[in-house]
Protein backbone atom coordinates (compact mmCIF):
# COMPACT_ATOMS: atom_id res chain seq x y z
CA UNK A 1 0.00 0.00 0.00
CA UNK A 2 1.38 3.39 -1.21
CA UNK A 3 1.85 6.53 1.31
CA UNK A 4 -0.15 8.39 -0.75
CA UNK A 5 -3.41 6.16 -0.08
CA UNK A 6 -2.53 5.52 3.03
CA UNK A 7 -2.50 9.37 3.87
CA UNK A 8 -5.82 9.50 1.88
CA UNK A 9 -7.71 6.63 4.11
CA UNK A 10 -6.34 8.40 7.32
CA UNK A 11 -8.23 11.46 6.24
CA UNK A 12 -10.82 9.56 5.60
CA UNK A 13 -10.58 7.64 8.80
CA UNK A 14 -10.06 10.80 10.83
CA UNK A 15 -14.10 12.02 9.36
CA UNK A 16 -15.21 8.61 10.27
CA UNK A 17 -15.31 7.86 6.49
CA UNK A 18 -14.09 4.31 6.26
CA UNK A 19 -15.54 1.66 5.83
CA UNK A 20 -14.29 -1.51 8.05
CA UNK A 21 -12.33 -2.75 5.22
CA UNK A 22 -10.72 0.45 4.92
CA UNK A 23 -10.06 0.64 8.85
CA UNK A 24 -8.22 -3.21 8.33
CA UNK A 25 -6.05 -2.05 5.83
CA UNK A 26 -5.02 0.97 8.30
CA UNK A 27 -4.40 -1.67 10.63
CA UNK A 28 -2.14 -3.89 8.90
CA UNK A 29 -0.03 -0.92 7.84
CA UNK A 30 0.32 0.34 11.26
CA UNK A 31 1.97 -2.93 11.93
CA UNK A 32 4.31 -2.67 10.22
CA UNK A 33 7.88 -1.56 11.57
CA UNK A 34 8.71 2.06 8.96
CA UNK A 35 6.08 4.19 9.74
CA UNK A 36 6.95 7.81 8.78
CA UNK A 37 6.87 10.16 11.78
CA UNK A 38 3.69 12.15 10.98
CA UNK A 39 1.87 8.56 11.35
CA UNK A 40 3.26 8.09 14.64
CA UNK A 41 0.27 8.60 16.42
CA UNK A 42 -2.06 6.43 14.42
CA UNK A 43 0.68 3.76 14.79
CA UNK A 44 -0.27 3.92 18.74
CA UNK A 45 -3.94 4.52 18.09
CA UNK A 46 -3.95 0.97 16.13
CA UNK A 47 -1.43 -0.83 18.34
CA UNK A 48 -3.88 -0.03 21.57
CA UNK A 49 -6.88 -1.33 19.54
CA UNK A 50 -5.13 -4.11 18.34
CA UNK A 51 -4.01 -4.86 22.25
CA UNK A 52 -7.70 -4.33 23.52
CA UNK A 53 -9.53 -6.30 20.91
CA UNK A 54 -6.88 -9.53 22.80
CA UNK A 55 -8.56 -9.00 26.21
CA UNK A 56 -10.25 -11.83 27.62
CA UNK A 57 -12.77 -12.70 30.24
CA UNK A 58 -11.11 -15.10 32.54
CA UNK A 59 -13.02 -15.66 35.38
CA UNK A 60 -16.23 -18.01 35.05
CA UNK A 61 -19.86 -17.61 34.85
CA UNK A 62 -21.87 -19.42 37.08
CA UNK A 63 -25.24 -20.75 35.18
CA UNK A 64 -27.28 -22.17 37.28
CA UNK A 65 -28.19 -25.39 34.67
CA UNK A 66 -29.67 -26.92 38.09
CA UNK A 67 -32.90 -24.85 37.85
CA UNK A 68 -34.26 -27.73 35.49
CA UNK A 69 -34.62 -30.32 38.26
CA UNK A 70 -36.97 -27.45 40.31
CA UNK A 71 -39.10 -27.80 37.37
CA UNK A 72 -38.84 -31.65 37.25
CA UNK A 73 -39.98 -31.19 40.86
CA UNK A 74 -42.90 -29.61 40.25
CA UNK A 75 -44.27 -31.75 37.65
CA UNK A 76 -43.65 -34.86 40.52
CA UNK A 77 -45.68 -32.35 42.76
CA UNK A 78 -48.27 -32.17 40.32
CA UNK A 79 -48.20 -35.40 39.70
CA UNK A 80 -48.50 -35.96 43.04
CA UNK A 81 -51.16 -33.84 43.50
CA UNK A 82 -53.26 -35.37 40.85
CA UNK A 83 -52.67 -38.90 41.95
CA UNK A 84 -53.83 -37.94 45.25
CA UNK A 85 -57.05 -36.49 44.50
CA UNK A 86 -57.77 -39.21 41.97
CA UNK A 87 -57.54 -41.68 44.85
CA UNK A 88 -59.68 -39.22 47.09
CA UNK A 89 -62.08 -39.19 44.31
CA UNK A 90 -62.64 -43.08 43.70
CA UNK A 91 -62.32 -44.42 47.14
CA UNK A 92 -65.58 -41.68 47.78
CA UNK A 93 -67.32 -43.44 45.12
CA UNK A 94 -66.71 -46.99 46.80
CA UNK A 95 -68.54 -45.89 49.99
CA UNK A 96 -71.29 -45.12 47.90
CA UNK A 97 -72.15 -49.04 48.46
CA UNK A 98 -71.46 -48.62 51.91
CA UNK A 99 -73.61 -46.23 52.50
CA UNK A 100 -76.57 -48.26 51.71
CA UNK A 101 -75.62 -50.46 53.43
CA UNK A 102 -74.86 -48.27 56.23
CA UNK A 103 -78.68 -46.67 55.63
CA UNK A 104 -80.10 -50.93 55.91
CA UNK A 105 -78.54 -50.79 59.29
CA UNK A 106 -79.85 -47.78 60.66
CA UNK A 107 -83.24 -48.63 59.38
CA UNK A 108 -83.24 -51.35 61.02
CA UNK A 109 -81.71 -50.49 63.99
CA UNK A 110 -84.27 -48.15 64.08
CA UNK A 111 -86.72 -51.01 63.76
CA UNK A 112 -85.21 -52.93 66.54
CA UNK A 113 -85.19 -49.58 68.90
CA UNK A 114 -89.06 -49.22 68.26
CA UNK A 115 -89.89 -53.21 68.76
CA UNK A 116 -88.04 -52.83 72.20
CA UNK A 117 -89.66 -49.42 73.25
CA UNK A 118 -93.11 -50.35 72.39
CA UNK A 119 -92.72 -53.28 75.09
CA UNK A 120 -90.88 -51.31 77.31
CA UNK A 121 -94.28 -48.60 77.12
CA UNK A 122 -96.21 -51.68 77.92
CA UNK A 123 -94.06 -52.44 81.05
CA UNK A 124 -94.42 -48.99 82.24
CA UNK A 125 -98.26 -49.24 81.63
CA UNK A 126 -98.27 -52.63 83.65
CA UNK A 127 -95.64 -50.73 86.58
CA UNK A 128 -97.67 -47.57 86.79
CA UNK A 129 -100.77 -49.52 87.63
CA UNK A 130 -98.86 -51.62 90.29
CA UNK A 131 -97.67 -48.39 91.90
CA UNK A 132 -101.00 -46.95 92.33
CA UNK A 133 -101.74 -50.21 93.99
CA UNK A 134 -98.99 -49.70 96.21
CA UNK A 135 -100.24 -46.09 96.83
CA UNK A 136 -103.35 -46.90 98.03
CA UNK A 137 -102.55 -49.71 100.66
CA UNK A 138 -99.80 -46.78 102.00
CA UNK A 139 -102.55 -44.33 102.25
CA UNK A 140 -104.37 -47.82 104.04
CA UNK A 141 -101.51 -47.80 106.33
CA UNK A 142 -100.42 -44.43 106.87
CA UNK A 143 -104.42 -43.56 107.60
CA UNK A 144 -104.40 -46.52 110.23
CA UNK A 145 -101.70 -45.04 111.98
CA UNK B 1 -45.15 -32.81 28.34
CA UNK B 2 -41.57 -34.30 27.16
CA UNK B 3 -41.23 -31.37 25.12
CA UNK B 4 -40.68 -28.65 27.73
CA UNK B 5 -37.19 -30.33 29.50
CA UNK B 6 -36.02 -30.63 25.55
CA UNK B 7 -37.15 -26.68 24.24
CA UNK B 8 -35.36 -25.64 27.49
CA UNK B 9 -32.00 -28.31 26.74
CA UNK B 10 -31.71 -26.58 23.37
CA UNK B 11 -32.23 -23.39 24.56
CA UNK B 12 -29.41 -23.81 26.47
CA UNK B 13 -26.99 -24.98 24.26
CA UNK B 14 -27.90 -22.49 21.66
CA UNK B 15 -26.98 -19.81 24.54
CA UNK B 16 -23.88 -21.46 24.98
CA UNK B 17 -22.89 -21.38 21.22
CA UNK B 18 -24.11 -18.14 20.34
CA UNK B 19 -24.46 -15.61 23.84
CA UNK B 20 -21.47 -17.39 25.62
CA UNK B 21 -18.69 -16.06 23.24
CA UNK B 22 -19.86 -12.89 23.39
CA UNK B 23 -18.54 -12.26 27.04
CA UNK B 24 -14.81 -10.87 25.69
CA UNK B 25 -16.78 -7.90 24.01
CA UNK B 26 -19.17 -7.52 27.48
CA UNK B 27 -16.24 -7.68 29.90
CA UNK B 28 -14.42 -5.00 27.27
CA UNK B 29 -17.11 -3.16 27.51
CA UNK B 30 -17.86 -2.72 30.65
CA UNK B 31 -14.21 -2.33 31.89
CA UNK B 32 -14.58 0.63 29.26
CA UNK B 33 -17.05 2.10 31.11
CA UNK B 34 -16.45 1.41 34.64
CA UNK B 35 -12.27 1.17 34.70
CA UNK B 36 -11.47 -1.04 37.23
CA UNK B 37 -11.11 -4.77 36.32
CA UNK B 38 -13.14 -6.14 39.45
CA UNK B 39 -16.09 -4.08 38.81
CA UNK B 40 -16.37 -4.95 34.90
CA UNK B 41 -15.78 -8.84 35.52
CA UNK B 42 -18.55 -8.56 38.02
CA UNK B 43 -21.10 -6.62 35.66
CA UNK B 44 -20.09 -9.38 32.91
CA UNK B 45 -21.35 -12.07 35.49
CA UNK B 46 -24.21 -10.29 36.45
CA UNK B 47 -25.10 -9.38 32.81
CA UNK B 48 -24.82 -13.04 31.78
CA UNK B 49 -26.98 -14.33 34.63
CA UNK B 50 -29.63 -11.63 33.08
CA UNK B 51 -29.55 -12.72 29.70
CA UNK B 52 -29.74 -16.50 31.33
CA UNK B 53 -32.60 -16.06 32.46
CA UNK B 54 -33.88 -14.16 29.75
CA UNK B 55 -32.73 -16.84 27.13
CA UNK B 56 -36.01 -17.90 25.82
CA UNK B 57 -36.62 -14.28 24.65
CA UNK B 58 -33.06 -13.88 22.86
CA UNK B 59 -34.54 -15.19 19.47
CA UNK B 60 -36.63 -12.38 19.04
CA UNK B 61 -34.16 -10.17 18.63
CA UNK B 62 -33.03 -9.47 15.36
CA UNK B 63 -29.32 -9.46 16.88
CA UNK B 64 -28.36 -11.10 20.03
CA UNK B 65 -24.94 -9.23 20.05
CA UNK B 66 -26.45 -5.39 19.49
CA UNK B 67 -29.10 -6.55 22.63
CA UNK B 68 -26.25 -7.88 24.74
CA UNK B 69 -24.34 -4.58 23.82
CA UNK B 70 -27.04 -2.31 24.65
CA UNK B 71 -27.93 -4.54 28.10
CA UNK B 72 -23.82 -4.10 29.06
CA UNK B 73 -24.02 -0.03 28.27
CA UNK B 74 -27.68 0.12 29.68
CA UNK B 75 -25.92 -1.80 32.81
CA UNK B 76 -22.89 -0.25 33.25
CA UNK B 77 -24.46 3.71 33.11
CA UNK B 78 -26.89 2.84 35.91
CA UNK B 79 -23.62 1.60 38.36
CA UNK B 80 -21.91 5.09 37.11
CA UNK B 81 -24.71 6.61 38.12
CA UNK B 82 -25.58 5.12 41.33
CA UNK B 83 -21.67 5.63 42.37
CA UNK B 84 -22.04 9.15 41.61
CA UNK B 85 -24.91 9.62 43.75
CA UNK B 86 -23.31 8.07 46.15
CA UNK B 87 -20.31 10.41 45.98
CA UNK B 88 -17.56 8.16 45.21
CA UNK B 89 -15.27 9.15 43.10
CA UNK B 90 -13.43 6.76 40.75
CA UNK B 91 -9.99 6.38 41.71
CA UNK B 92 -7.53 5.93 38.38
CA UNK B 93 -4.32 4.43 39.84
CA UNK B 94 -2.39 4.05 36.38
CA UNK B 95 -1.28 7.52 36.16
CA UNK B 96 2.65 7.44 35.11
CA UNK B 97 5.00 9.52 34.72
CA UNK B 98 6.16 11.26 31.53
CA UNK B 99 9.98 9.21 31.08
CA UNK B 100 10.91 10.89 27.87
CA UNK B 101 12.38 8.03 26.27
CA UNK B 102 15.31 8.27 23.54
CA UNK B 103 14.21 5.27 21.42
CA UNK B 104 11.92 5.77 19.27
CA UNK B 105 9.70 1.95 19.26
CA UNK B 106 9.76 2.46 23.19
CA UNK B 107 8.42 5.52 23.15
CA UNK B 108 5.48 4.38 20.22
CA UNK B 109 4.83 1.79 23.39
CA UNK B 110 4.06 4.39 25.78
CA UNK B 111 1.95 6.20 23.50
CA UNK B 112 0.07 2.80 22.85
CA UNK B 113 -0.48 3.30 26.76
CA UNK B 114 -1.38 6.44 26.69
CA UNK B 115 -4.58 5.84 24.00
CA UNK B 116 -5.99 4.15 26.93
CA UNK B 117 -6.01 7.30 29.28
CA UNK B 118 -7.01 9.87 26.77
CA UNK B 119 -9.78 7.40 25.60
CA UNK B 120 -10.69 7.36 29.42
CA UNK B 121 -10.82 10.67 29.61
CA UNK B 122 -12.99 11.44 27.12
CA UNK B 123 -17.10 11.80 27.17
CA UNK B 124 -19.56 8.87 27.96
CA UNK B 125 -20.51 8.57 23.86
CA UNK B 126 -17.33 8.65 22.74
CA UNK B 127 -15.73 6.37 24.95
CA UNK B 128 -18.54 4.32 23.94
CA UNK B 129 -18.47 4.82 20.27
CA UNK B 130 -14.26 4.07 20.05
CA UNK B 131 -15.11 0.76 21.77
CA UNK B 132 -17.62 -0.29 19.56
CA UNK B 133 -15.99 0.97 16.46
CA UNK B 134 -12.22 0.90 16.81
CA UNK B 135 -11.67 -2.47 18.86
CA UNK B 136 -15.37 -4.05 18.22
CA UNK B 137 -15.51 -3.37 14.56
CA UNK B 138 -19.53 -2.67 14.72
CA UNK B 139 -21.39 -1.24 11.69
CA UNK B 140 -22.37 2.51 12.13
CA UNK B 141 -26.01 1.28 11.47
CA UNK B 142 -25.51 -1.45 14.56
CA UNK B 143 -23.66 1.23 16.86
CA UNK B 144 -26.79 3.59 16.32
CA UNK B 145 -28.84 0.94 17.73
CA UNK B 146 -27.08 -0.23 20.56
CA UNK B 147 -26.65 3.70 21.73
CA UNK B 148 -30.35 5.05 20.32
CA UNK B 149 -28.74 6.96 17.67
CA UNK B 150 -28.82 8.14 14.19
CA UNK B 151 -25.48 6.83 12.40
CA UNK B 152 -24.73 10.33 10.98
CA UNK B 153 -24.92 11.44 14.96
CA UNK B 154 -22.53 8.15 15.42
CA UNK B 155 -20.12 9.36 12.84
CA UNK B 156 -20.04 12.90 14.49
CA UNK B 157 -19.18 11.65 17.78
CA UNK B 158 -16.64 9.24 16.38
CA UNK B 159 -15.23 12.00 14.21
CA UNK B 160 -14.68 13.77 16.96
CA UNK B 161 -13.49 11.11 19.61
CA UNK B 162 -10.46 10.09 17.07
CA UNK B 163 -9.17 13.73 16.11
CA UNK B 164 -9.27 14.33 19.87
CA UNK B 165 -6.86 11.32 20.14
CA UNK B 166 -4.81 12.51 18.18
CA UNK B 167 -4.40 15.84 18.58
CA UNK B 168 -3.21 15.13 22.18
CA UNK B 169 -0.97 12.08 20.96
CA UNK B 170 1.01 15.02 19.18
CA UNK B 171 0.66 17.42 22.03
CA UNK B 172 2.21 15.04 24.44
CA UNK B 173 5.07 14.04 21.75
CA UNK B 174 5.70 17.43 21.38
CA UNK B 175 5.73 18.08 25.39
CA UNK B 176 8.56 14.91 24.97
CA UNK B 177 10.89 16.56 22.42
CA UNK B 178 10.94 19.84 23.83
Amino acid sequence: MELANIEQLIEKYENAETSLQEEQVLATYFQQDNTPAHLLEYKAMFGYFNESKAERFTKTIPLKTKKSYWKWASVAAAAILLVSIYTVNTSDSISDQERKDAKLAYQETQKAFQLISQNLNKGESVAIAGLQEFQKTQNKVFKNN
Amino acid sequence: MILVPNQTKMQQTEFLNTVLPLKDKVFRLAKRLLVSIDEAEDATQELFLKLWKNKSKLKNYSSVEAFAMTMTKNYCLDQLKAKRSNNLKLVHSNYKDNNISLERDIEVKDSVSKVHELIENLPEKQKLIIQLRDVENFEFEEIGKILDLQPTAVRVALSRARKTIRQQLIKQHNYGIS
